[in-house]
């Protein structure tokens, strides 16, 4: 896992992250410990997170529940290392992120990391088979390989043939499929998806959800979901549940209940 | 990254091709009249600088007044013919002195009238203009001496009053004088101010004198300097020569003046370079507005686009990368200003060029520096809205509708 991981790093970002030649396979893929996220100052300020302890492991489905405005999202973009708390530590392969720079930031992700948006967040204007090339094209591969890689993503959510049609022309199910194959296209390490199916009925949110499984089946992909839905946890092996900024409850799903979801 | 920036920045021009065209305006007709401005003034000057050589070089121009405008002096004392004797006897150096005095007259040659230029010269005046008789030929000794009635015309006028026809030999009537021609001047063209350089008649200076001005009067004296000596010397010793003979004490200003082809040639493209300087200002100014009508277009651009600067900086962009797309951007538009209004200079200038008659006379670099200016406005206009993007909050960005 480590050393696919260190062979997509084109830039040397490994070393920058990473101490040493130490192994990290023994540190967690993710670890939050007393993480707290305050909004504002003063008396208008907001305490969205108030100690978060959480781990997850290379390879793991995790669905995160809990109420409107528990913190969710919140824990979310500090997972994605667009945020960084306010205190405690956030450790990424052993990585202390909090310590790192915002372009360091934007490296790890683009390295290390997919997203997938309630509201698809696609470029408008441009094709299926573009979109799914951004993140390549950030990575310095050349058109191509661009190419060849997105088509097979495209065709891994179902969309070969639909390269050439622009968000505005698919329905919501298949953009948030692009939005998949956009976030799978460059093998993350770990894919986190905020409410993916928030905006679908269903049934099109149990084709994102099996499409999701399969990636974290066969590509090992780590999966850190959001959802409202206990359908869609339901594919998940292990659901946290946040209340009031906190980790509330986490539990792990046994073979026999994930064998036969909802 | 350059490359796909580029190519990006084409696509998001085309998306908005109405509103690219308009912010890039001022960029175009500032560009435009850069090239134009040089294209034109280049043109005069050269025109100017050519006459000018074509006077021959080391000329020397004495006028009596102060120094002027173009063709200025003519006021103040006239020189007699022995002040340009004296030039001769006593200045160093020189190749020629031509003493001369003019009068616009009518020359009438059967029913054909011409309104003309008559000047009174001797042989001299061939030497000094470096201006030689296409056909017939110069005046002979005695009939400068004796003041005969005899002509050396000019181009223009031997085509407006012969036509067809052949003047050697031909009487033309001036006033009551009837002289006859005998030399028609190789034609020399427009000069820079318009005038006809070939629209003259010349006549011995004493028959000008005494049938034409009815004084003694010498208005002008040509001097040029031998090749290789020093035309300021020739200069300061004329000037203090022609004090002394005016009886011009000490500190009194000079009531007459030498100018050199330097002076002349300054005189002639003073206007130029005034006008060349106040377009240069004008084109400044459309610069400064073009560039700030792309800051502003870029701004607009950020703002509609926040989200895909938001999914971009999510995905893994680092500032540097937002910054590159934006500027680069920025600068295609105002290259494309630039270019625009490089093609429209380069034949509007034409145009102008025809119009005005002077030579046509394309810069290279002009056109090289314009197109760099130009692109250099992108990138400074360019930069601010191009920082703002970078620097946004990817989960700001995201949030934005
Ligand atoms: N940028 C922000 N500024 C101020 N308050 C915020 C900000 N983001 C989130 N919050 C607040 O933090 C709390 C947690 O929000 P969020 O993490 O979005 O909850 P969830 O995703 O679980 O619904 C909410 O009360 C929300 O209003
Ligand atoms: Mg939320």
């Amino acid at each position: 896992m480590g050393s696919r991981l260190r062979g997509n790093d084109s830039t040397g970002l490994t070393r920058a992250f990473l101490p040493g030649d130490c192994p990290m396979s023994e540190s967690p893929l993710i670890a939050l410990a007393g993480v707290t996220k305050i909004f504002g100052a003063g008396a208008a300020s907001m305490q969205a997170l108030r100690g978060v302890n959480l781990t997850i492991n290379a390879g793991e489905f995790v669905a995160i529940m809990g109420p409107s405005g528990s913190g969710k999202s919140t824990c979310m973009n500090i997972l994605g290392c667009l945020d960084t708390p306010s205190s405690g530590s956030y450790r990424f392969k052993g990585v202390d992120v909090g310590a790192l720079e915002r372009d360091q930031r934007a490296r790890l992700r683009r390295h290390y990391l997919g997203f997938v948006f309630q509201g698809y967040n696609l470029l408008s204007r441009t094709s299926a088979l573009e979109n799914v090339e951004l993140p390549l094209i950030y990575r310095g591969a050349p058109a191509n390989e661009r190419h060849a890689r997105a088509e097979r993503a495209l065709a891994a959510v179902g969309l070969g043939g639909w390269a050439d049609h622009t968000p505005s022309e698919l329905s919501g199910g298949q953009q948030q499929r692009v939005a998949i194959a956009r976030a799978i296209v460059t093998e993350p390490a770990v894919l986190l998806a905020d409410e993916p199916t928030g905006n679908l009925d269903s049934a099109r949110g149990r084709e994102i959800m099996e499409l999701l499984t399969t990636f974290n089946r066969d590509q090992g992909i780590t999966i850190v979901m959001v959802t409202h839905e206990p359908d869609m946890a339901a594919y998940a092996r292990r659901v946290v549940r946040f209340f009031d900024g906190v980790v509330a409850s986490d539990e792990q799903r046994t073979a026999q209940a994930l064998a036969e979801p909802a | 990254m350059l490359w796909n920036a580029l190519l990006l920045a084409l696509r998001e021009l085309r998306r908005n091709v109405m509103r690219s065209f308009l912010t890039i305006l001022g960029i175009v007709i500032g560009v435009a009249a850069v090239i134009t401005m040089v294209t034109i003034g280049g043109g005069a000057t050269l025109q100017v600088t050519q006459q000018v050589a074509s006077l021959g070089s080391n000329l020397l121009m004495i006028r009596t007044g102060q120094r002027m405008g173009p063709g200025g002096g003519g006021g103040g004392v006239a020189f007699r013919l022995a002040d340009a004797d004296a030039i001769a006897r006593d200045v160093g150096a020189l190749a020629g002195v031509a003493a001369s005095a003019s009068q616009n007259q009518t020359a009438i040659v059967g029913n054909e009238s011409w309104s003309t230029q008559v000047t009174g010269v001797d042989n001299q005046f061939f030497v000094v203009r470096n201006w030689s008789v296409a056909s017939g030929r110069q005046f002979i000794d005695s009939e400068l001496r004796a003041g005969k009635a005899v002509c050396v015309i000019g181009a223009t006028v031997r085509a407006k009053l012969f036509g067809a026809a052949e003047p050697l030999g031909n009487n033309l009537r001036l006033q009551k004088l009837s002289c006859q021609v005998i030399g028609v001047l190789e034609a020399k063209g427009q000069s820079t101010m318009g005038s006809d350089q070939d629209d003259l008649v010349l006549l011995p200076l004493r028959t000008f004198q005494r049938r034409i001005s009815g004084n003694q009067d010498v208005r002008l004296i040509q001097v040029s300097v031998q090749e290789g000596a020093s035309t300021e010397k020739a200069q300061a010793d004329i000037e203090r020569l022609l004090r002394e003979r005016r009886h011009i004490a000490g500190s009194k200003e000079d009531d007459f003046n030498v100018m050199d082809m330097k002076e002349i040639t300054r005189m002639l493209t003073g206007t130029t370079q005034v006008l060349t300087a106040l377009l240069g200002a004008v084109a400044a100014v459309s610069l400064l507005v073009g560039g700030i009508g792309i800051m502003n277009i870029m701004l607009v651009s950020v703002t509609e686009r926040t989200r895909e600067i938001g999914i971009r900086l999510a995905i893994g962009a680092v500032e540097r990368e937002v910054l590159t797309q934006f500027l680069v951007e920025a600068v295609v538009l105002s290259s494309f200003g630039g270019v625009i209004g490089i093609a429209l200079a380069i034949a509007g200038s034409w145009g102008l060029t025809v119009y005005l008659e002077v030579p046509y006379v394309l810069n290279p670099a002009i056109i090289v520096i314009a197109f760099l200016f130009s692109a250099a406005v992108g990138v400074i206009f360019g930069y601010f809205p191009a920082r703002k993007a970078a620097r946004l909050d990817p989960i700001e960005a995201l949030r934005h509708e």
